[in-house]
Parts: C-alpha cells; structure tokens; sequence
C-alpha cells in the first residue's frame, strides 16, 4: 500500500539545516492500522507528511499504492492525493467559512462529480460519523470532537484506500478522543488502511502495529 | 468547476461581510467619482449645443496693460476687441459680448434675480441655441439698440408660467425689453453661452463701454478651421502689440497684451496662468491618479490580508487535492464578482449622483450625462486593480506547499 525505500528528510534553512528523518523504511500492507510513536520533534509528522505527498523527501523512494511517486509537480501530486488519501489533522483544519456539508464536500470538488452526487456523498460520510442533524451548522458551532468528526466524514468522503492522521485526539478530552478512535477502528474494519501518529499509549494499543521513532531514526 | 467556483464565491463574500463591504464601497465609490468627473469634464469640452461650433471656436477672455508703475489685468474691453478682432484672417465670424450681470426684476412686488448678458448680432451665429419659440437677437437690432430680449426657459417659467412669452415685455435693471425668443436652458459650465436673459450690447445704460481698452467684453471668434489657429493668434497678438493708446491711458500704459485661446487654454490660463493645458491636464490625471490610489491600496492591503488569512483553507483545499492553478480560478472568480458588484453598484450610484447634481443648482442648468465609454474604463481599472491585489498573492500562496499553508502560510 505504502512503501518508503530510505527515506531522508532534510529541512534546510538559511542559518540551520534539521535532519528530520533518516533512513527509514516501512511498508504499511492492505488493510493495516499503524500507529506512530515517538517524543515530540522526533519526525512522526514529517513521516506522516512525506507518505501523504504534502511535502517532498530529500532523498529516497516512495510507493504509493504501487505507483512509484516519479515526480513532486504540483498538479500531479494534487491529483495523487485527491484520490488515495484521506488526512485527518490534529487541530482539525475545517474550513470556518463553509458549512459542515460544504466542507466535506471539498475533496469532490477537484474530481468530476454532479453536484447532486458530491451531496449525497457527503451526506453519507456524514451519516457515518453520526453527524447528520449537524450538516448546515458552521464549524465555530460545533463541539472539538464534532468537529474532528467532521474532518473524517472529510477524509473519507472520497472513498480514499488510505487514511493519514497526526494525533487525530490530540486536541480532545478522553470521552471525545474515544469516540474518534472508535470511527477510526470501524473504518479499519471495513478495509481501510490507517496509519496514525499518537502520543496516547491506549490507543496506539488498539491498533495492530506500533512504530517507534526516536529523533529521526526508526527504533522498532 | 466555474459553477462551483462562483458558489464558494458567493458562500465567502456573504460570511465575510466586513469584508465585502469595505471592498464593494471602495470600488463602487472610485468608480462613482470617476464617472462624475468625467461627466463634468465631458460636459465642459463636448462641442453639445450651444458650443457646437467649439472646436473651431477661440475666445478672447484675458488681457493685461503694463506700464511703469502699473498693470491692469481684466476681460477685454470694446474698443480693444473692435479695433483688433475684427477682420482677421481665416476667420468666418466674430463676436463681441459682455460677461453676465446679475440683474433684478421685479414681478407682483416679489424680486426675482437673473443673469443678464448683452450680445451682439453674431453671437447667435456662432452659438446655436435651440429654440422653443421665436428667433434671435439680430444685427439690426443690435445697431438700432432695441430693446428685445431672449429668454431661457426657466425664466419664462418664473414671468410667463404656463405661457408664451413672444411679444411680452419683462423689466430687467429698470429697463424694459420686449421678449422675441425663448430657448433651452444652458449649463453654467457653457461660460460663452450660459445666461438667462440675453439683450442687444447697445442697450447698455452707458455708452463709455465702446472705448474700453480692458472692460467686461469677450471676444468669440469662429475660425475656418482649427488649423488656423496659430496664423489668427499670431495676427492677433501683432495688431493688439500695435494697439494706440487712448489719451487718457497713454501717461500710464504702454504695453498691452491679449490672448485669442481655445476653451481649454482658457481654463489653464485661470487655473495655473499659463495657457498650455499640458501641465493643468497632468495635474489633474495626477489629482485623479492619487484620488483612486487610496481606494486601490486599500483593496490591495484587504484582499492581501485576507488571503493571508485564509492559508489554511488553501493548505486544506491542497491536501485534498486542489493544484495550485484550481486555487488561483477560485481566488480570480471571487474577486470577479467582487468587482462586478462594486462596478452595479458604482454605476447606480453616479447615475444617483449625477442626478442630483442635474435636480439641484449646485451648477445652474447643468445636464451631465454618464460617460458609457469612462464607465467601461474604469470597470477595466477596477479589474486590473483587483487582479493585481487578488491574484498575486493568491498565486503565492496556492505555490506554497500544503504544510507551510496549513501552518499560517508565513515561510
Ligand atoms: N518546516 C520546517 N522547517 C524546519 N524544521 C522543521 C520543519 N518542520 C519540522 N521541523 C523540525 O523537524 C523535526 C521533526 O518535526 P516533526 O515531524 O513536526 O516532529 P513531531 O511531529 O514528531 O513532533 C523537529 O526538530 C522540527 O523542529
Ligand atoms: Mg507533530
């Protein structure tokens, strides 16, 4: 599904030069839910980025559902994301301005769907994570797990093979968090790759494999 | 993807609305004082009636006498223009008349005040009046000084309301004139043309007028055609250069000069003193160009800040799959219809504008007429400003890689 071959990030700066990630490989099989670990700074959001083709390794190969990622062009990468991933980011990133069912419909407006398709996409999304009495409400109006909720009716709208989420409980109190980790163990359930980057030892408990990073560096 | 683009258009432009109508009143408002100046500046230099014949027009309006001690500025008098004006080379007519005087009458014991000019016969030729009823104060009239008037409109209104007013008499500066024409009212922008009542020049209550060197006359010439302009000024300076003092002026002057202008050398030389209109027509693109920088600036620092603002929703719009270029349309449709309001709005509100004008005295008898061609240049300014404040920025951003968008956008 995914597979980085010595993978190397490298964030350069004018005065300092941050050595992310060095040296990994995995490959995260069909249908896995991997969890992430590690102490803050040390890379797991760079990882997560890199295997989501939202930034470029410095050095490296990458396989995105067989597809050997063979250029980093815009539009390309754009297109590759529309269709094989799905985030989920930790502070949620709706988009205030738009209604919860505008913002999940956003991934279907760069595919060539009717409107009334996207809507009953979206509206099924939303039935998914139990959200849908919510669908004219603006984000602001929203609880933080409603809202994180939100995010994954958003990721999963599009019917992405793979999932990618960076602390997706982060940001909310344990009951909240639950809820999202439930969605996230259903939506495993029906197929779906994940791979999830935590802090929380109980729930990168419930996923099926853990890997650890430290300072850059896989360590198991 | 355009209907799309147009519906989270018109989604942001409605839960943003400090926003929307900072931008829409900026627009809408340079566009409205654009079009009102050149509705006005249209209405000044248009050759519309009377000034049909404007182009091949020039006026004597400015002379000046020097002399040891002493300099006399002022319009022309008579005598000057008579002695010097007359007969020139390639030129079809001439006029002579005086500059308006505020006169009184008095009607049912109520006071009603005018303006007053006193023309000569040729006046009439050179300026074509429309006429409602009647004709024109004639040379025959002039030289056995009748005492007829033309009036305009509103002022037949006030004398004769409902009624023509050919054969009646009004009483102007306690004199009597028998009414023989009525025409249209004129703007007081028309400087040659606007009044409203006009009497033969030779009625005036005191002849000494005739002799004047510098007096209240002006001088209308109506050349052949513009080409000849330089030749009749030229002649006209020399024959003024040899002017003869009268007696009574001899001691005190001995240098006279005076200025065949075109309307607009007339206005520069009011303005700023010097007849070339090049500096007065910079000055006011300048004035005009500073005048539209404060509402452009403006526009550029809120749509920028606003772009700024939304980084995240343009990392967010990458993440799933927006390339830069779809993010660019979505930013150039928004500000599209941003500006296809302000520009609705900005035509309705010189049209509103314009009108008030028309309806109040603010300028007596103005009649401007919105400008279709300044109005489309201005929409194409408003767009290029909105473009440029739009556009830009939002190509910055949608190049930014998705994480640096999500984080805020500040590299
Ligand atoms: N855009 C960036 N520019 C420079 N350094 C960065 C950038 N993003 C992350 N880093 C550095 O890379 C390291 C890994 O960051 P990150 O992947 O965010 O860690 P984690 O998610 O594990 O907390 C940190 O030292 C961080 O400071
Ligand atoms: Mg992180």
């Amino acid at each position: 599904m995914i597979k980085l071959d010595n993978i190397e990030k490298v964030y350069r700066t004018s005065r300092v030069e941050t050595v992310a990630l060095m040296n990994i490989n995995l490959e995260v099989k069909e249908g896995e839910f991997i969890s992430i670990m590690g102490p803050s700074g040390c890379g797991k959001s760079t990882l997560l980025n890199l295997m989501g083709l939202l930034d470029a390794p410095t050095k490296g190969q990458l396989l995105i559902n067989g597809k050997e990622i063979t250029s980093y062009k815009d539009k390309y990468l754009a297109n590759l994301r529309n269709q094989e991933i799905g985030f989920i980011f930790q502070s949620f990133h709706l988009v205030n301005d738009l209604s919860v069912l505008d913002n999940v419909e956003i991934p279907l407006l760069y595919r060539k769907i009717s409107s009334s398709q996207r809507r009953q996409m979206a509206l099924k999304a939303l039935e998914h994570v139990g959200l849908t009495a919510r669908i004219y409400h603006f984000p602001s109006q929203l609880s933080g797990g409603q809202q994180q909720r939100v995010a994954i009716a958003r990721a999963i709208v599009g019917r992405p093979k793979i999932l990618l989420a960076d602390e997706p409980t982060g940001n909310l109190d344990s009951k909240m968090g639950e809820e999202v980790m439930n969605l996230l163990v259903g939506l495993n359930e029906e197929k779906t790759t994940i791979v999830m980057v935590t802090h929380d030892k109980r729930m990168a408990e419930r996923t099926k494999r853990i890997v650890r990073i430290f300072d850059g560096r896989q360590v198991g | 993807m355009l209907k799309n683009y147009i519906k989270i258009a018109f989604l942001v432009l409605m839960r943003r609305k400090i926003f929307t109508f900072i931008s829409l009143f900026a627009i809408s408002f340079t566009l409205t004082v654009l079009i009102v100046i050149s509705a006005m500046l249209d209405h000044m230099f248009a050759p519309v009636a009377p000034e049909v014949n404007m182009q091949r027009t020039l006026g004597i309006y400015f002379g000046e006498m020097k002399g040891p001690d002493s300099t006399w500025n002022g319009n022309p008098g008579y005598g000057l223009l008579d002695k010097c004006a007359r007969n020139l080379p390639n030129v079809e007519l001439i006029s002579i008349f005086m500059e308006n005087q505020t006169v009184n009458s008095y009607l049912r014991g109520q006071k009603i005040v005018s303006s007053l000019k006193r023309t000569d016969g040729e006046y009439w030729k050179i300026l074509k009046f429309n006429f409602l009823e009647g004709s024109p104060i004639t040379n025959e009239d002039e030289e056995k000084a009748n005492f007829v008037a033309v009036i305009n409109k509103s002022t037949r209104e006030k004398f004769f309301p409902n009624e023509s007013a050919i054969g009646k008499y009004i009483e102007a500066d306690s004199q009597n004139f028998r009414v023989i024409g009525v025409v249209e009212d004129v703007s007081q922008f028309c400087n040659s043309a606007h009044s409203e009542i006009w009497v033969p020049l030779s009625t005036n209550k005191d002849q000494g007028y005739r002799r004047e060197v510098l007096g209240r006359c002006v001088g209308l010439l109506l050349a052949k055609s513009p080409d000849d302009f330089p030749s009749i000024k030229t002649e006209f300076a020399q024959r003024v250069n040899n002017f003869e003092f009268p007696a009574e002026l001899k001691n005190e002057y001995n240098k006279i000069t005076c200025f065949a202008d075109t309307s607009l050398e007339i206005i520069s030389r009011q303005a700023l003193g010097d007849p070339n209109p090049t500096k007065l027509i910079l000055i006011l693109i300048g004035l005009m160009v500073l005048f539209m920088l404060l509402p452009a600036v403006n526009l550029i620092n809120i749509n920028i800040s606003r772009i700024l603002e939304r980084a995240s929703e343009i990392g967010v719009r990458k993440a799933f799959g927006a390339s830069s270029w779809v993010l660019v349309g979505q930013f150039i449709v928004e500000n599209l219809i941003l500006t296809l309001i302000g520009s609705i709005l900005g035509f309705i509100g010189s049209i509103v504008v314009l009108l008030i004008i028309n309806q109040s005295n603010i300028i007596q008898y103005a009649n401007f007429q919105l400008n279709y061609r300044v109005f489309f240049y201005g929409v194409l300014t408003t767009i290029f400003f909105s473009f440029l404040s739009g556009v830009y920025p939002a190509w910055q951003m949608s190049k930014l890689n998705p994480i640096e968008a999500l984080r805020g956008g500040i590299r």
